[in-house]
């Protein structure tokens, strides 16, 4: 029942004074009805430009073929994979934080969950631009569909982790929309009823017909249930598959067993660190500040540090693995990656995904905004560097020492990675215009339980304990949004 | 009497409303449907709604799925060419495991959402059956029948009592959306 009330010792999810459900409605959507502002239009600008320049550089590679890149013989994979895995590690956080802590009924994720799952879906399109433009001859990408062909029906192998990804993205994509698109229809039918003329009609087509009847939200919340419960697995189905490309090779380096774990633990780590990169953008621009809170930005602090650990280790254990094999393809394969000529990829991963996230152990970097967002970029450039060194450490000094060879980026690999953020960031702007940021009907589900109006409101009526009241009070400290008074026994 | 097709009990709060259910339940007057900004939860055990069957509609989707992958996989690669890969089975049921288990959770999300859609009458394109436009932003607002409960009067006091802060008596069932 919407009128249970929480412990008090729960930190609240929603701060602010008069706090209303329509208040909510107006505050989340003052981005989507009114004209956007500066701020807005010079990132849209930028944004755009960049996915301009991906556009130019992906026909570039169509039409010069996969020559355009910075590739030879010894190095067939580089940057190409490495922006591929990038990018779908980073949409894995948006799943995680939809489906993985609605299954554990953690409700501050009813504030970011919208905005992490849009970041999932254009996260995985620059992926999959990726995947397309790699296979070189993209217009014959149905090739990898299991189709009847002209070449004595031989199908597609099913053997081949290939073939298991073009199915797990494919699969993970479509499943991600259609929880996202489903998740915003109440919110879709807000804003028709709020609009006039040519938005209302927009809005009323895509809002599906939705009316909000008892009916309608039990079923929605069946849904939601079941989504997420096959979502969970899904997403790690999903960068298993992706870690299984290189773990089911023969390339020293890459066929280890620990790839699976090490691979989704820092595919959440990176998407954490993305969700963190543009929500602390998004909640200062849009004035979030009382739906995103400090609560908010320290459990996704916590979460990167976690999974930041997990990955340090896995670091640790394919060294160790590497010494005990007693393989020397094995031991040289790190060695090199230590400290060959690519050292320094490898020290910069090191710092970035194992050191720096250490940070987050104390509480004052932990909950200091320009800290988390800096080192949030911090993670991202060493997961970048993670899956570099991974694909070109290992592939750069083959089993014959004559044709080892180092890889040179090529101006289009640049633009091309450069590009591909463009056009994520278009993409995203243009929902942050379009579409309801934070998911308005699950925020409204917070109001009686845990926000700081109610909470308050106990205190002053005398049903919790003075203890549990300072205790509580004294956790709104790191709060930016709650002012001075309201940290106060004396003054509630 | 008058023309009324619909009385909307506007509530700004959910528990009011819920108080508000109760008190015309106790009365015997029925509720034609209630419309609301966010999931309610315990209404329907108040409204006697039946549980929603969509988890075994997914569950029939989910292995349609997986048995659509397994044949389709057996088919083209143990059936239809065998190929010969170092002496190995052809039918390498591990192999086939991660597309299995893909198609099957694809079947199942379509399959459940384009049943719960069909089950809502939820496409697009469809003109919202709207009763009353704030129970999407910030109104709880039960909506009751006259014909089936002709008391106006004692609807709105007992109404009143629970809580109401508007009631509606329209003399359309939709708000007109062209």
């Amino acid at each position: 029942m919407s009128s249970h009330h929480e412990s008090i010792l729960r930190e609240p999810l929603i701060t602010g004074d008069n706090i209303t459900y329509s208040k909510i409605t107006n505050d989340i959507l003052v981005p989507v009805e009114n004209k956007p502002n500066k701020a807005w239009w010079i990132g849209f600008i930028i944004a755009s430009l960049g996915a301009l320049m991906w556009v130019f550089s992906v026909g570039y590679t169509f039409w010069f073929g996969i020559g355009a890149w910075g590739l030879n013989k010894t190095v067939g994979w580089a940057w190409d994979i490495t922006g591929f895995v990038w990018w779908v590690g980073i949409g894995h956080a948006g799943t995680l934080i939809s489906a993985v802590l609605l299954l554990f009924r953690q409700n501050w994720r009813n504030s970011i969950n919208r905005s992490a799952e849009a970041m999932t879906i254009f996260a995985v399109i620059c992926a999959a631009t990726y995947v397309g433009a790699h296979m070189g001859r993209v217009w014959l990408a149905y090739w990898a569909l299991p189709l009847p062909n002209q070449f004595g029906s031989l199908w597609v192998n099913f053997n081949s982790p290939l073939v298991w990804d073009v199915f797990a993205i494919s699969t993970y994509f479509s499943v991600s929309l259609l929880f996202w698109y489903t998740g915003l229809l109440p919110d879709i039918a807000t804003i028709r009823d709020r609009a006039t003329g040519l938005r209302r009609r927009v809005y009323s087509i895509l809002s599906f017909g939705w009316n909000g009847s008892v009916k309608t939200w039990q079923r929605f919340e069946a849904v939601s249930l079941i989504l997420a419960g096959v979502s969970t697995p899904l997403v790690l189905s999903v960068h298993t598959i992706v870690s299984m490309d290189f773990a089911t090779s023969v390339i020293p380096g890459w066929h280890t067993t620990i790839f699976p774990p090490y691979f989704v633990a820092g595919a959440i780590f990176s998407g954490f660190a993305m969700v963190q990169t543009l929500l602390l953008i998004a909640r200062k621009v849009m004035n979030f500040e009382n739906y995103i809170t400090m609560f908010h930005i320290e459990s996704m602090n916590k979460i990167i540090m976690l999974t930041g650990s997990i990955v340090g280790v896995a670091y640790l254990t394919e060294l160790f693995i590497a010494w005990y094999s007693v393989s020397e393809y094995e031991q040289y394969a790190f060695l090199n990656r230590v400290s060959g000529p690519y050292w320094w990829a490898y020290w910069t991963m090191m710092t970035c995904n194992v050191i720096s996230p250490q940070l987050f152990w104390f509480k004052k970097i932990r909950t200091s905004i320009a800290a988390s967002w800096v080192l949030s970029i911090v993670v991202n450039i060493g997961m970048w560097f993670e899956r570099f060194v991974i694909i070109v450490t290992s592939l750069h000094r083959d089993y014959i020492p004559s044709s080892w060879a180092m890889f040179y980026p090529s101006v289009i690999d640049v633009t091309l990675f450069i590009g591909s953020i463009g056009v994520f960031f278009t993409l995203f702007l243009l929902f942050l215009r379009f579409l309801p940021a934070i998911a308005m009907a699950e925020v409204k589900l917070l109001v009686k339980s845990s926000s700081h109006q109610e909470k308050k409101q106990l205190i002053r009526e005398d049903k919790v304990s003075k203890e549990e009241a300072e205790y509580y009070l004294e956790s709104l400290n790191t709060y930016d949004s709650v002012p001075e008074s309201d940290r106060e026994l004396a003054k509630i | 009497m008058s023309n009324t097709k619909y009385i909307l009990a506007h509530f700004d709060d959910p528990d009011e409303m819920m108080y508000g259910i109760d008190k015309l339940q106790e009365n015997n007057i029925s509720i034609y449907d209630v419309f609301t900004p966010m999931p309610i939860h315990g209404i329907e055990a108040k409204l006697g709604i039946k549980r929603s069957r969509l988890p075994i509609a997914a569950f029939c989707f989910g292995i349609t799925g997986t048995f659509t992958a397994i044949s389709m996989i057996y088919y083209m690669l143990v059936y239809d060419w065998p190929m010969n890969i170092g002496g190995k089975p052809a039918f390498a049921m591990p192999n086939f495991v991660p597309i299995t288990f893909e198609v099957t959770v694809l079947f199942c999300s379509f399959g459940m959402v384009f049943t719960f859609l069909f089950a809502n009458h939820l496409f697009p394109g469809r003109a919202p059956r709207v009763m009353d436009l704030r129970a999407t932003n910030d109104r709880f607002v039960i909506a009751i029948d006259p014909t089936e409960n002709p008391y106006p009067d004692k609807i709105n006091d007992l109404l009143k009592e629970a809580g109401a802060v508007e009631i509606l008596h329209n003399e359309r069932k939709y708000v007109s959306y062209e």
